[in-house]
């Protein structure tokens, strides 16, 4: 296949806040996602980093189809995911699929494993209750899990054991593009490990694409093949994940970096680093360190994305 | 040789029952914490970190009690105090910060009033003086504006300015020993960064001692000069924080530290897989009872 399996074009979310007009005049509109633009490659795991409100977790929502765009184009293997051509949820469903951050919240504690993921594959017109069977059993041997907890319920489950049962969900119905939002950030480390080996394997075995939407740039840095960096709504950088650990170029980048407590040393050189990275073009600044917050109210300065390695950009004030 | 500030001895608890002891938690928990120095408790949940430090405040509920073993603070046992001495010791002596500062604030009273309180409280001084010094602590945590900042409750606060407030408050009265529970795991990286940065800063300059209790080793290795590893109720290694990370003798933090992707470590060696702590400890129950390394004394406390 050639071009990629997903494609995102100037996507923009934007969120009414009640303004201090009265009737509704003076309605202030709080820009969440401001112009995103990306591709997912078939068998990539694609990262989005950036904190809290930075709207990583609302691109996410708009891929699969649980927050619609106010502006901006989704595709799938090059046919629309949303505007006035979308596909049902039915067949969206069969695409792109989605992991939750809370594996208990996620499922419905009333319904045994089995229910859960029998349901996806009855709604998709499998009706034989052994093949069901049958692919509920191989499913959970993927993730590793025994058939026969199959009949159990989520609260007879360990933290890690249900985000298996989230994963094997998110599975049953062979989507290519596996959205994870924050997978591992609610489990003990060393469940977190087995969570992280489990995502990779799957994702080899299957050879899925993965869009993963984390604040852990560790967990990043382990299994992504590329990283989008988020700050206010908008990309400000964008590559391979050697690019953006090894050689960041945008402040903001680096600070988050920095941040990182690693065990060993001290991660102050980093935060420090003001050399600017080699290749970017001269006479061009940033348009927001990203130490002062932006008014999230109004449409950012522009600036725009420009590629000064290859398949490594770092947003930059406009040229004159 | 310098005498421990908190010298916690074989500390043992559980849940107890009429007298029985029902399920043990800890068993048997000894480490040492110098005046002024920085010592982290890391572990994975359920390893008896939290109760150690609720312990030591001596804020265990039912049916949790101690057991055994004793919690000498500068020499005085805290389980031989009674309630109201406890009190009176604690958030004076010994403060605490929790992980989610909105459940450990008040919401109906500003936060000027609430750590205008603890002078009042502890040191006797009038509604006007206290006020004010709350505004000092409140610039001294790096809150902008403190004067104005005082008069607000706490949920007009982010979470990274109510963890500051938390650590006011805490500080208020000069405590001889910090305890702070996972105070940053509720927070953004570079938060987070800000907030341990404040914390190292403020001790470092009053002289206070630390207990950072923490699953993050990253976090501790940034705060602590000593890192002692819980597991199951027990405390299994214990070693100087540099040391700790670049040679860790026992089977779990080996395993705890091969756990963790670690930035980095993919660009120099490859990605590699993660341990399985769960593979590498076959039998859990064994590994706690007998094969834990005996904790190393801290440099110029006795032998």
């Amino acid at each position: 296949m050639s071009g990629p399996l997903l494609r995102v074009d100037d996507l923009h979310v934007r969120f009414p806040v009640s303004g201090a007009g009265l009737l509704g005049s003076g309605r202030r509109m709080l820009h969440a996602v401001n112009g995103v633009s990306f591709e997912l490659a078939k068998g990539e795991c694609l990262s989005i980093v950036g904190e809290s409100g930075c709207g990583k977790s609302t691109t996410a929502l708009s891929i699969v189809g649980l927050q619609e765009p106010t502006k901006g184009t989704i595709r799938y293997r090059d046919q629309p995911l949303n505007g006035a051509d979308a596909p049902s949820r039915l067949q969206r469903a069969k695409a792109v699929q989605m992991v939750f951050q809370d594996p208990y919240a996620s499922l419905n504690p009333r319904q045994s494993i089995h229910t859960s993921l029998a349901a996806p594959l009855r709604l998709h017109g499998v009706t034989s209750a052994s093949e069901i069977s049958d692919r509920v059993e191989v499913m959970l041997n993927s993730v590793g899990l025994t058939p026969d907890q199959a009949k159990r319920y989520p609260h007879e489950f360990s933290g890690g054991q249900r985000q298996r049962i989230g994963i094997a969900r998110a599975l049953i119905l062979e989507p290519e593009v596996v959205v994870l939002d924050e997978p591992v950030s609610a489990l003990d480390v060393s469940i977190r490990a087995q969570i992280i080996n489990l995502l990779l394997d799957l994702q080899e075995k299957f050879s899925l694409s993965y869009l993963m939407i984390s604040h852990d740039l560790s967990v990043v840095e382990h299994m992504s093949d590329r990283v989008l960096v988020m700050y206010f709504g908008q990309i400000v950088e964008e590559g391979g994940w050697q690019d953006i650990f090894e050689a960041p170029a945008h402040p903001y980048t680096r600070r988050l970096i920095a941040a990182i407590p690693k065990p060993g040393f001290s991660s102050d050189e980093m935060a420090q680093k003001t050399d600017p990275t080699p290749g970017l073009p001269s006479g061009r600044g940033f348009v927001s360190d990203g130490s002062n917050a932006p008014d999230v109210f109004v449409a950012p300065a522009p600036s725009e994305l420009v590629e000064f390695a290859p398949g490594h950009r770092v947003r930059l004030s406009p040229a004159d | 040789m310098t005498e421990a500030l908190l010298d916690v001895r074989d500390l043992r608890l559980g849940v107890v029952q009429k007298r029985a002891t029902l399920h043990a938690i800890l068993k048997g928990v000894s480490f040492q914490i110098l005046p002024g120095e920085a010592y982290g408790l890391v572990g994975e949940s359920g390893s008896g970190k939290s109760v150690t430090s609720l312990a030591i405040m001596g804020l265990l509920g039912k049916p949790l009690s101690v057991t055994g073993g004793a919690l000498l603070f500068k020499g005085q046992n805290l389980l031989d105090l009674s309630k109201r001495e406890m009190r009176r010791l604690r958030g004076n002596r010994i403060a605490m910060i929790f992980q989610e500062p909105m459940t450990a604030l008040n919401p109906l009273a500003t936060v000027g009033r609430q750590i205008a309180e603890m002078y009042m409280l502890h040191q006797g001084k009038g509604r006007q003086e206290a006020q004010e010094l709350a505004i000092e602590a409140l610039a001294s945590v790096r809150v902008p504006n403190p004067d104005r900042r005082a008069k607000d409750y706490p949920h007009q606060m982010s979470g990274g300015l109510r963890q500051r407030v938390m650590i006011a408050m805490a500080l208020a009265c000069d405590p001889d020993l910090l305890i702070a529970d996972e105070p940053t795991t509720a927070l953004d990286v570079t938060v987070q960064a800000e907030v341990l940065r404040l914390i190292k800063d403020l001790c470092a300059e009053r002289g206070t001692a630390v207990l950072f209790i923490s699953h993050d080793l990253g976090v501790i290795a940034s705060i602590c000069q000593r890192v002692g590893v819980m597991y199951a109720g027990c405390l299994v290694e214990e070693n100087e924080t540099k040391a700790l990370f670049q040679d860790p003798r026992h089977e779990y933090t080996r395993g705890l530290l091969g756990a963790l992707p670690q930035l980095g470590s993919r660009s120099q060696n490859g990605r590699r897989r993660l341990v399985d702590i769960d593979s590498i400890i076959a039998d859990r129950s064994k590994l706690t009872e007998t094969s834990f390394i005996v904790p190393r004394r801290p440099q110029g406390g006795q032998a």
